[in-house]
């Protein structure tokens, strides 16, 4: 029992440390540097003999320096096995090891003896490696994007894998196609359209919304259970099935290749939810404040901008943001009704970009990057806002 | 009293909800309901031009003589495909200008030329040519003759607004031999894309529900794939997967993993050989799930975790006076007290990823056996140009989700009697 339970620790321990390794050389791989070798017998083994030591070694010596000894050994290690790598790449390896060598350090025999013990070690490893993964692969797209902007085209072709930033070449050479972008591209306009349509419709929306979510949650009227259970079908309610027919009538009626066009469709896609999450937070407003407010002698109007409004400005900031979002990343629509490239949004002036004649992919991802971070940047500085409206309206998308 | 006030707020709910109710029935269900209309009309995208009748005007000057002058009017039909019936012509002229002569079609009153056009079939093209003089004998300014603009109007009909229906696009729709094919790739992108999301939403909201540093960052970048673009995401994507200049294609062959390049966009099968059976394995397809996993298990992510850090400690902590492992305790514990946000989460995802049509749109534009029922509707549409078989696909949609809406409803209301 107890040896199997030594053997697994070892082996899951060493595994674990071999992915994470691995991680890192892929990272350095990645700028540029020429590493076409995991090592993984060697770096297997050793890692096995290492977890074995620590647990020999237990709670004899300080921790710290227990510690710092062992992630010195692999480092060492791994710089004779492997040649001519920057000096960085190694003080990255030791890191590591100093990081999975603290986590594994308080395990010792007693540890290992206890019921469950491999299973708990197993799963204290999957969620530090998940973590590490998953924001690896999550993340890696988004660097990607934003250095292949920086890149020129000789570079791209000349190392697909170096994905480096030169700053020596100077701020005006690193950022040159955000110039080009913004200059020949037009991208300028298009994010002033795109911030102009996104704008409107959240304050369409809001003025539509409003007095709709009141009224579904704190009036009585004939009809309205009705109302709201519409409310979440049409809310299901796909664009792809609006698009052709919308198509037709927009076209008879001249309203494509207008901003007002999209406007319009947005609101009326974006209400359904806006309903929805708005009378859900109206309705946990305590009864008590409008009674008062109506004995105090005002009328509808006064109550909402006087009692509901201030009392629900964290909801309506998530329903703001989260319409804002949607309808800045709305393609299909934009896709549909604008074919002038004078009223294109951002998402489709990419979508032309692309598919245009052979835009240099700096260019391309350039844009993507001038689409991505407006959002990006509200959706980190108001998270808890739009988490909120998220997961209050996020069964759309 | 009490009835009145009654009165009164009913007044003002209608009031308060009428502009959101109007706006959403005519972008929403308008469409929906002329859906049906469209589909069972023979409309191809050239016809939806409104057919106009135009005329360009030409001022000549006539021979030595300055006190005359010839206007022709180069008339036509813009449509190419339908004719335009009663075709009516009016155009200003100065003072004390008067026709010559005048066919019987026109008259010319009060400086009004009025012309009755008749029918133009489609491409029609006639040349209305006539001489005017000056009753004073005094030199025509060609230039104030051509400042004013002919007026035309005409009626045609619309082809939407027609009562001739044919049941030829759903024929078509239903016996194309692809539609099998159509609706099973679209079964299994819907299928697969929301299993695989929810699945990488548990691990991840296990992960991030246990104590460590940089937790709430984590929380934020888990959720970046969902809300960024999506045209910035496939664009990304695609050069990530290229098969020539791709990272991933790099990278494997750098570290001789694989042989040469694979295209995972654009290669419809691979043959797999595990075990030593040979299965055929829908690449593009598969790609593109991936993908789809990718941008939405945030969502996933962010429900599932919410219900976990309402569970209450107290169960774990009998569970280790129990003696119970790690395996056994989510079984236990974790699963069934997130099993409801998971079955609401299925439903929904699947009637959206049903209908996803941007993510495949953008990555491979629905070749090497990607195309789904979505973007079936923009091809048939939009790329063959036939409106009418692209609204009898929509509606195929549409009644995929009626009935996937009815099972969400009796689903919600079962677990609403159950609470």
């Amino acid at each position: 029992m107890k040896i199997k339970n030594i053997f697994t620790y070892c082996f899951i321990s060493s595994l674990f440390l071999f992915s994470l390794i691995c991680i890192w050389k892929i990272l350095v791989t990645l700028q540029g540097i020429e590493l076409t070798n995991f090592n993984f017998n060697k770096l297997f083994i050793f890692g096995i003999i290492l977890c074995a030591i620590n647990l020999l070694i237990g709670k004899k010596l300080n921790l710290n320096i227990k510690i710092i000894l062992l992630a010195l050994l692999f480092s060492i290690f791994d710089y004779f096995i492997s040649t001519n790598l920057p000096i960085w790449y190694s003080f990255g390896i030791f890191l590591i090891s100093l990081f999975f060598f603290n986590n594994i350090k308080d395990y010792d025999k007693n540890f290992l003896s206890k019921n469950h013990s491999s299973q708990k070690l197993f799963f204290n490893f999957l969620t530090l490696f998940g973590i590490t993964l998953f924001s690896f692969v999550i993340l890696f797209p988004f660097y990607m994007m934003l250095v292949t902007s920086f890149k020129t085209q000789a570079l791209l072709l000349l190392n697909p894998l170096d994905f480096s930033i030169n700053f020596a070449q100077g701020l005006p050479e690193l950022f040159k196609s955000y110039f080009i972008v913004f200059k020949d591209y037009n991208f300028g306009r298009y994010m002033l359209t795109s911030t102009i349509v996104s704008l409107g419709t959240v304050i369409i929306t809001l003025i539509f919304a409003i007095p709709a979510a009141y009224a579904v949650a704190r009036l009585n009227f004939f009809g309205k259970n009705f109302l709201s259970t519409s409310i979440l079908i049409i809310y299901l309610f796909p664009a792809i099935v609006l698009v052709i027919p919308l198509y037709t009538i927009f076209s008879q009626l001249g309203l494509r290749n207008s901003i007002e066009g999209l406007l319009i469709v947005y609101t009326a896609t974006t209400l359904p939810v806006a309903i929805y999450m708005l009378q859900g937070y109206f309705k946990s407003i305590p009864k008590e404040l409008e009674e008062a407010g109506i004995i105090d002698g005002q009328n509808w109007l006064g109550i909402i901008f006087k009692i509901i409004l201030p009392l629900s400005l964290p909801a309506i900031s998530s329903v703001a943001l989260y319409v804002f979002m949607i309808a800045w990343n709305e393609f299909l629509f934009s896709l549909m009704f604008l074919d002038r490239p004078n009223t294109f949004t951002l998402s489709r002036a990419i979508q032309f970009l692309n598919v245009g004649a052979e835009t240099p992919r700096q260019y391309l991802m350039a844009g993507s990057v001038v689409v991505t971070l407006p959002i990006l940047i509200i959706f980190v500085y108001f998270e808890k806002y739009l988490v909120s409206g998220l997961t209050a309206g996020s069964v759309k998308g | 009293m009490s009835s009145k006030l009654a009165k009164i707020e009913k007044r003002t709910a209608y009031l308060l909800i009428l502009p959101s109710v109007l706006l959403v029935f005519s972008i929403i269900l308008f469409p929906i309901f002329s859906n049906i209309w469209i589909s069972f009309k023979n409309v191809e995208l050239k016809d939806l031009r409104i057919p106009e009748p135009r005329a360009k005007k030409l001022v000549k000057s006539i021979n030595d003589n300055p006190n005359q002058i010839k206007v022709i009017y180069k008339l036509r039909n813009s449509s190419l495909t339908q004719e335009i019936t009663n075709v009516k012509f009016k155009d200003k002229y100065p003072d004390d200008i008067e026709p010559i002569s005048l066919n019987n079609k026109c008259q010319f009153k009060s400086n009004l030329l009025k012309c009755e056009l008749g029918n133009w079939p489609k491409k029609y093209r006639e040349n209305l040519e006539i001489v005017f003089q000056n009753i004073n004998n005094q030199e025509i300014s060609k230039k104030e003759l051509k400042s004013y603009k002919p007026k035309l109007s005409g009626k045609s009909q619309n082809i939407l607004l027609t009562y001739e229906f044919t049941l030829n696009n759903f024929k078509k729709v239903i016996k194309d031999k692809a539609f099998i094919d159509l609706l099973s790739t679209t079964f299994y992108y819907t299928f697969f894309g929301t299993v695989g999301a929810i699945v990488f939403g548990i691990l991840a909201a296990q992960m991030v529900n246990q104590k460590f540093f940089g937790r709430t960052f984590m929380r934020s970048v888990l959720l970046f794939p969902y809300v960024a673009p999506v045209v910035a995401l496939a664009y990304t994507w695609e050069l990530l997967l290229d098969p020539t200049s791709g990272t991933l294609n790099n990278l494997l062959i750098n570290y001789q993993i694989i042989d040469g390049p694979i295209n995972l966009l654009g290669q419809k099968y691979v043959t797999l050989n595990i075990l030593g059976f040979d299965f055929k394995l829908r690449l593009a397809l598969t790609t593109v799930i991936i993908f789809e996993i990718w941008r939405y298990f945030p969502l996933a992510f962010l429900f599932i975790l919410a219900r976990l850090q309402a569970v209450p400690k107290e169960l774990y902590e009998a569970a280790d006076v129990d003696g119970a492992n790690p395996i056994q305790k989510f079984l236990n514990i974790t699963l069934p007290q997130i099993l409801a946000v998971i079955s609401i989460l299925f439903m929904i995802r699947f009637i959206w990823n049903f209908n996803k049509f941007e993510d495949i749109f953008l990555l491979t534009g629905g070749a090497s056996g990607t195309r789904t029922l979505p973007i079936n509707v923009y091809q048939q549409g939009f790329s063959i140009g036939d409106i009418g078989m692209g609204s009898a696909v929509s509606i195929v949609i549409v009644v995929f989700l009626l009935i996937f809406m009815f099972i969400y409803f009796k689903l919600l209301g079962k677990r609403a009697d159950e609470n």
